[in-house]
């Protein structure tokens, strides 16, 4: 683009008065924040940006979505995904950008009618700027949740071994079709990894139990046995046991039991190991 | 039927539209159900019939929302839901109350056995028209 005379120029309307409109935006940015940043770094982050603007605007660059403005960008999707992980607000992450329109504001009160139509210009790609800032903190919020909840399913499903073939499921949280998949897979792999026979899914950390949490309950066990194992659901609390009565959930002749250690022994007995007290145990 | 709102309050909305949003609604119902001190078991029940109707609601009235609060009638408290669709509707009340039956791949049990776990339940629904579930459990 060529170079266009300096009234029209938006380079130079942020060029102008440059001191007091950066430390104007500063101050109502890190006022925004309320202390949650250093001004220091605010101070910095912005200034960064101002210079970047600047750059952009002298090379003639005002489409936000442009080549020219592609240094700001970058600085913009920074800053926002600092905000993000630091876990500010969309507004509190826009303001950073739309707080500069707010800046050039006093100078547009004696402006030329020129003046004005330099501001609505600027004020466009900063609008720009600003719905960019707030799709790159959503993107970043939403890959933050996505690799939360990946690291969930993983964290709740884990498999342990008990005793030489008895391995236990302890389930915490919410069961849905996609966590019960999850449980099933490493169940089973574990089954046939361990040679174990015996297979304890305890609920204890499971806050309520529907019937479809049972459906998927019942559909492991039976995946289970069909690989040879025996199956025992324990940590059955009272008010989960009064609710699937009142469900009316059968389970049928699935071995359930209230703890996990009741099931443990049931496992063992099964298993032909006896557990045996000695006299003047303790030690 | 009018679910006696406690005085002063107002129903929360929450909108069921995917699998997380029953989650989230057994969430809003377990905190009602903790504000208005109900026994453990009294709790355990009437959050797992919210979540049935929740899920209901999502699979065949292909989402609507869920509205949860505290009730109050001659002096007595406790806490209500009313989940609202406008899907299909129920065609038969009297089968779908019927344990075991299910019009999708569930257990069958999710409405009859909802019903079961509350103290009032209401079913208004037409085929065509949607349907609406209100459920009551009263402080003991």
């Amino acid at each position: 683009m060529a170079k266009q005379d300096s009234k029209s120029d938006l380079a130079g309307l942020l060029s102008a008065d440059r001191e007091r409109v950066v430390d104007q935006w500063i101050d109502s940015v890190v006022g925004s924040l309320k202390g949650r940043i250093s001004k220091a770094e605010v101070d910095r982050e912005l200034r960064e940006l101002y210079a970047a603007l600047v750059e952009a605007l002298v090379a003639g660059g005002e489409d936000a979505r442009g080549d020219h403005l592609s240094e700001t960008r970058a600085l913009l999707t920074e800053l926002s995904r600092n905000r993000a992980r630091q876990g500010f607000t969309p507004s509190e992450t826009a303001i950073s950008v739309l707080a500069l329109k707010r800046a050039f504001e006093p100078a547009l009160r004696d402006g030329s009618a020129e003046d004005t139509d330099r501001y609505l210009r600027l004020s466009r790609i900063l609008d720009d700027l600003a719905l960019f800032t707030i799709e790159t903190y959503t993107r970043t919020r939403e890959e933050i949740i996505s690799s939360q909840a990946t690291q969930l399913m993983e964290l709740s499903t884990p498999v342990v071994k008990l005793w030489d073939g008895v391995i236990a499921v302890p389930l915490v949280g919410t069961l849905d079709s996609a966590r019960t998949q999850v449980v099933m897979e490493k169940l089973l792999q574990a089954l046939v990894d361990t040679g174990s026979e015996q297979a304890i899914i305890d609920i204890t950390g499971v806050p309520a139990v529907d019937t479809q949490v049972a459906q998927h309950l019942l559909k492991t066990i039976v995946a289970a046995r069909l690989m040879g194992a025996e199956c025992t659901v324990s940590g059955i609390r009272p008010q989960i046991a009064q609710t699937i009565v009142a469900l009316g959930i059968e389970f049928g002749d699935i071995v359930t039991k209230a703890t996990l250690a009741d099931a443990l022994q049931l496992a063992l007995k099964k298993s032909g190991i006896d557990l045996v007290a000695h006299q003047g145990g303790g030690r | 039927m009018n679910v006696p709102w406690a005085a002063g309050q107002v129903p929360r909305t929450q909108g069921i539209a995917q699998n997380d949003d029953v989650v989230r609604a057994r969430q809003q119902v377990r905190g009602h159900a903790q504000q208005c001190k109900l026994s453990l078991v009294d709790q355990t029940k009437f959050i797992t019939a919210a979540s049935e109707l929740a899920r209901n609601t999502l699979v065949y009235g292909g989402g609507g929302e869920m509205r949860s609060g505290l009730v109050e009638r001659d002096g007595r408290r406790g806490v209500a839901a009313v989940f609202e669709d406008s899907g299909p509707g129920i065609p038969d009340i009297e089968l779908a109350l019927t344990d075991g039956w299910t019009s999708g791949g569930g257990l069958g049990l999710g409405l009859s056995g909802a019903r079961r776990l509350v103290d009032e339940f209401f079913l208004d629904t037409e085929a065509g028209r949607g349907t609406t579930v209100s459920i009551v459990k009263w402080s003991r």
